[in-house]
């Protein structure tokens, strides 16, 4: 076992007590760019970047690679508690994690995050420990065909009709699309939908809508409630953590159905976000609490943390090997990397192996050290909630508005935040779904870039999508996931008619 | 409140009686008197990035400046948002821009209103260099069996370049290789330098104008080879890189019968207006900057063209590059109507 | 939504609001339209043109939109419940309206300090606190924003002239 005792080599870089003080500092500030709405991940590692500057690359790395474990942890708090995603991987942790904290359970929710986002980047980082030679080339079969089918997979997985109008579910999800085509355009240069507005130049950001629509929007709905969180009765107790992990061994299937959605979504790599809302998508549609989906279930907390969780761990496995990031964050660190004279790509595992297993190593014992320092801190948060909302309320707004201007350091992302709250309070009370609107905002523009590519690739011949067995059979299991009500309806007739509801 | 906005003008008022005391010290000469923006006109991650946080750190470990560089990220419309804001900001020394090539070819292709000259040259700290790759699988090993082998290519199995962003400097090169030869080319445009590398090993396109920092891992690996460099020598770096060859083994186009040169600006301007001491005190920065080893070794690593370049003989360079990025983007009909 | 229970709580029916907003929706629907058109919305012969997905997207936003519209306009059962209870309106406007504010002060006079008199006026008009409890939170919520983003992270946040007066 080569791998394992490479890993040992790494372990006994570790054991300079430095490096673990860069772990824990790091983590601390990853937590805290992590519940910064705005100041994500990727931010906060460029932020940082200088100043590892007069480290070895070692602890350097260590210390950078442990500010987006930190992140990755830290995203879901903000969720939780006031329904405002700290990091575009956390938006599907709202959908659950939200409701659960205004039913009191804001202790449980948490708990459920953090030990479903540690159980993602360990088997991640497992991958990665014994696999990595092997599925390093897997990324290299991605064209834009396949990142297209990917991304087609991502929708049709996450989109199913809800309760909502049809007609309501495509309107949102079409102003999402329109919202994300804002700006330039990648594959031709051309200016779209900027109206010679230089403020439009730079497009909607997602985050700042999503803070804009959840967070505000959240707030404003509060208040018809009068002057209280509804998750102000919520229990605090340090017990929480041990009754919630009773809960977990249950979701196993599903757990790793995310892990694999994960690790598979950061090497290819498609990302932690879309991989958030396709692991969502389908616990949704095939846990048998899928129907509670959405209205407080624990399992709607866990995957897509996993999910996330494992796409951001195994993510670092492109970038390593080849030096594709396979997240906006990684894109960060491969600069690092650069900059401290480190060349990613094939041979880095070779050349550098003291790096390499050392940061693997660090890895494992990051993701332990996050794992503790954010439970340990789960009763704190969680009585975030008792402070009263008169006080709690204006921080929370003023936190809004500056994660809303770090995104892209622009003033106007305020106000349109502010646009977006109002927004999203009057889609909330009209039955507009939420969901497909960020969905389509976050993917609409990786999307249509990657089909455009591919109809470039194939001078405008569709069947580029059905072109090698890789792609193919990624588009069918999309268009498969798309009918799926279609198709269980169809096999339920041939099973002989509705069945009564035993199944219940 | 009060007594906060009290205290704050307490705070004015020593911080304006503290200005009046230290000044005389540092007349001969002006200084940055607070943290100084330093934008990248260019998304987190990219080689503007990188190059501009490489700075920071530089100029933070062997303190050449009193206060902070603070690198803000500035990307929308393909950098038009960072060139704009700059030219909003007349007259403000606390503000510097990095610029690559797309503070010609934004402004041509979309229309923004903006020009070079808008802002004050301060520095040239180096130029990219552009190198012409193919898969290592490929059947040619110079240019002069890619030209014939992309002049060969039937319709239907045209060859596809891979590059950066649309528009820019990697299609300009597309389109000045379209221009010299004749042939047609497919043009992909990703999002980063290192997907397109990445891209060009999975053989999804034919080839790519990668800089060198861009594809070297792969170059290592043995998975890419270069085919000639578009400068007008070949580069300096006589280290072996791979498989015994350095990037000095590199040909360029021109002698492999492709007459094309382009470099990549990597430069350094502030804002309209402002006075001949600020300008000064950023050129010296930089001239530091440029004697220490990081940055030394960073130029190396990156196979950089180091000419530096400051007043007069830069704001010559810059016409001339305009002047050269105006007439390929018209032939290649990339100017925004 | 409670359904209406006295006259002076009424605003509008939910169902002119859905009217209203998918006629607002339409309107950006033929936006996006016209400025796709504008730059090309065809398929050309290498694939899509930048305009051919925006272009479609708009029309597929209008015809939802009109779908909307016809269900609320010849339906037999209209929600005419109350969009917005009056006394609801009144106290989520009692947060927009400072919120909009804050906002627009923001512009002139910095982020810290309009954080400072946006979280004071917040907990002194809703929460009634002493100005014991509301200085120290409205002092100490910038003050801390202040050390982390300017000094810690150099990410500069917008300023105003008492920042630039401190050498800011």
């Amino acid at each position: 076992m080569e791998a394992l005792s490479n890993l040992i080599g790494g372990f006994s870089v570790l054991g300079d007590p430095m490096n673990i003080v860069y772990m824990f500092v790091g983590i601390g500030l990853g937590v805290l760019i992590g519940v910064l709405p705005g100041l994500g991940g990727a931010n906060g590692v460029a932020i940082l970047l200088p100043l590892t500057f007069s480290m070895s690359p070692v602890s350097a790395i260590i210390m950078l690679s442990s500010i987006y474990w930190g992140a990755l942890f830290g995203g879901a708090i903000t969720s939780v508690l006031f329904n405002i995603p700290g990091e575009p991987w956390s938006v599907a942790t709202t959908f659950d994690g939200h409701p659960m904290a205004q039913r009191g359970k804001a202790g449980e929710a948490l708990t459920g995050a953090f030990t479903g986002s540690f159980l993602g980047a360990f088997i991640a980082v497992l991958l990665i420990t014994f696999l990595a030679p092997v599925i390093a080339k897997f990324a290299l079969q991605f064209g834009p065909a396949e990142f297209f089918a990917v991304y087609l997979l991502t929708f049709c997985s996450f989109v199913g009709m809800g309760r909502e109008s049809p007609f309501k579910v495509l309107a949102a999800m079409t102003l999402g699309f329109a919202l994300a085509a804002v700006g330039i355009d990648t594959v031709t240069g051309q200016l779209r939908m900027t109206f010679g507005s230089t403020e439009l130049l730079r497009g909607f950001d997602f985050l700042v809508a999503v803070i804009g629509l959840f967070g505000v929007g959240e707030i404003l709905l509060t208040m018809e409630e009068g002057l209280a969180f509804k998750g102000k009765s919520a229990k605090i107790n340090a017990k929480v953590v041990l009754e919630t992990w009773k809960k977990l061994p249950a979701m196993w299937v599903g757990a790793l159905r995310s892990a694999a959605v994960g690790c598979w979504m950061g090497i290819t790599p498609g990302g932690a976000t879309p991989a958030s809302f396709m692991s969502y998508g389908l616990a949704k549609r095939f846990s048998k609490n899928g129907k509670n989906f959405g209205k407080g279930e624990l399992e709607g907390v866990v995957m897509p943390e996993v999910a996330a969780h494992a796409a951001g761990t195994s993510a670092l496995l492109p970038m390593l090997t080849l030096g594709i990031p396979g997240s906006p964050t990684a894109a960060v660190l491969l600069g690092g990397l650069l900059i401290w004279g480190l060349q990613p790509g094939p041979l880095l595992f070779v050349e550098q192996k003291d790096f390499v297993w050392g940061l693997i190593a660090s890895i494992y014992l990051g993701n332990i050290a996050g794992l503790i320092v954010v439970l340990t801190t789960v009763p704190l948060f969680a009585a975030i909630l008792r402070i009263p909302f008169s006080v709690i309320a204006p921080i929370i707004l003023v936190i809004c508005a500056v994660g809303a201007y770090t995104v892209h350091n622009a003033g106007l992302d305020i106000a349109v935040m502010l646009i977006f709250g109002v927004v999203g309070y009057i889609f909330k009370k009209l039955d507009y779904p939420l969901a497909p609107l960020v969905l389509a905002l976050v993917l609409g523009d990786m999307a249509e870039s990657s089909f455009r590519q591919a109809m470039l690739v194939s001078q405008g011949n569709i069947g580029i999508f059905w072109s090698n067995p890789l792609v193919g059979s990624i588009v069918t299991l999309a268009l498969a996931m798309l009918f799926w009500p279609l198709i269980t309806k169809v096999k339920e007739r041939l099973m002989g008619g509705p069945r009564p509801a035993a199944a219940e | 409140m009060r007594s906060a906005f009290a205290r704050s003008i307490q705070r004015f008022a020593a911080v304006c009686t503290a200005v009046a005391v230290l000044s005389p010290l540092s007349a001969w000469a002006w200084e940055p008197t607070k943290n100084v923006e330093f934008i990248v006109p260019a998304g987190t991650g990219g080689g503007a990035d990188q190059m501009a946080r490489m700075l920071q750190g530089i100029i933070q470990k062997n303190n050449l400046m009193a206060q902070s560089l603070v690198v803000i990220n500035k990307s929308g419309g393909a950098g038009a948002e960072g060139f704009l804001d700059m030219k909003g900001s007349s007259g403000n020394p606390h503000k510097i821009i990095i610029t690559l090539s797309n503070l010609f070819t934004t402004p041509l292709a979309t229309g923004v209103p903006f020009k070079w000259d808008d802002l004050t040259p301060v520095a040239m700290l180096a130029l990219d260099e552009f190198i012409l790759w193919v898969n290592a699988k490929a059947p040619y090993d110079d240019v002069k069996g890619y030209l014939a082998a992309l002049k060969a290519a039937q319709p239907g199995s045209e060859f596809k370049m891979g590059g950066t962003g649309s528009k820019q400097e990697d299609q300009i090169i597309t389109a000045a290789i379209e221009q010299a030869t004749g042939a047609k080319f497919i043009y992909v445009p990703y999002k980063g330098g290192g997907d397109v590398a990445a891209q060009l090993v999975g053989g999804h396109v034919t080839s790519s104008v990668n800089n060198p920092i861009e594809a070297v891992s792969q170059w290592r690996a043995g998975e890419l080879k270069p085919l000639c460099v578009f400068d007008s020598q070949r580069l300096p770096y006589k280290e072996p890189v791979a498989s015994g060859k350095s990037w000095a083994d590199i040909p360029t186009c021109k002698d492999g019968g492709l007459d094309i040169e382009y470099l990549m600006l990597r430069g350094i301007f502030m804002a309209p207006k402002v006075t001949q001491d600020q300008v000064d005190y950023y050129v010296n920065l930089f001239k530091k900057v440029r004697e220490t080893p990081e940055w030394k070794d960073f130029m190396e690593k990156g196979a950089f063209n180091t000419t530096m370049l400051s007043g007069a003989e830069y704001k010559a360079w810059l016409g001339k590059a305009a002047e050269s990025h105006r007439s390929l983007m018209e032939k290649a009909g990339f100017i925004a109507k | 939504m409670a359904i209406e229970s006295e006259k002076s709580e009424h605003t509008v029916t939910t169902r002119t609001m859905d009217i209203v907003v998918a006629l607002l929706f339409m309107g950006v629907a033929a936006l996006v339209m016209a400025d796709s058109w504008r730059i090309g919305a065809r398929w050309a012969s290498d694939g899509p043109q930048a305009g051919y997905f925006p272009f479609y997207v708009g029309l597929i936003m209008f015809l939802a939109s009109v779908g909307t519209l016809a269900t609320n306009l010849f339906t037999k059962t209209p929600n005419l419940s109350n969009f917005v209870d009056r006394e609801q309106l009144g106290s989520v406007l009692k947060v927009l309206v400072p919120t909009i504010v804050y906002v627009v002060l923001i512009n002139f006079i910095g982020i810290y300090i309009a954080s400072m008199i946006f979280i004071a006026f917040f907990m002194w008009w809703l929460g009634k606190y002493s100005p014991m409890v509301i200085v120290p939170v409205a002092i100490g919520v910038p003050a801390v924003l202040f050390v982390m983003f300017e000094i810690w992270f150099l990410v500069p946040l917008p300023k105003g002239p008492i920042e630039t007066a401190l050498g800011y």
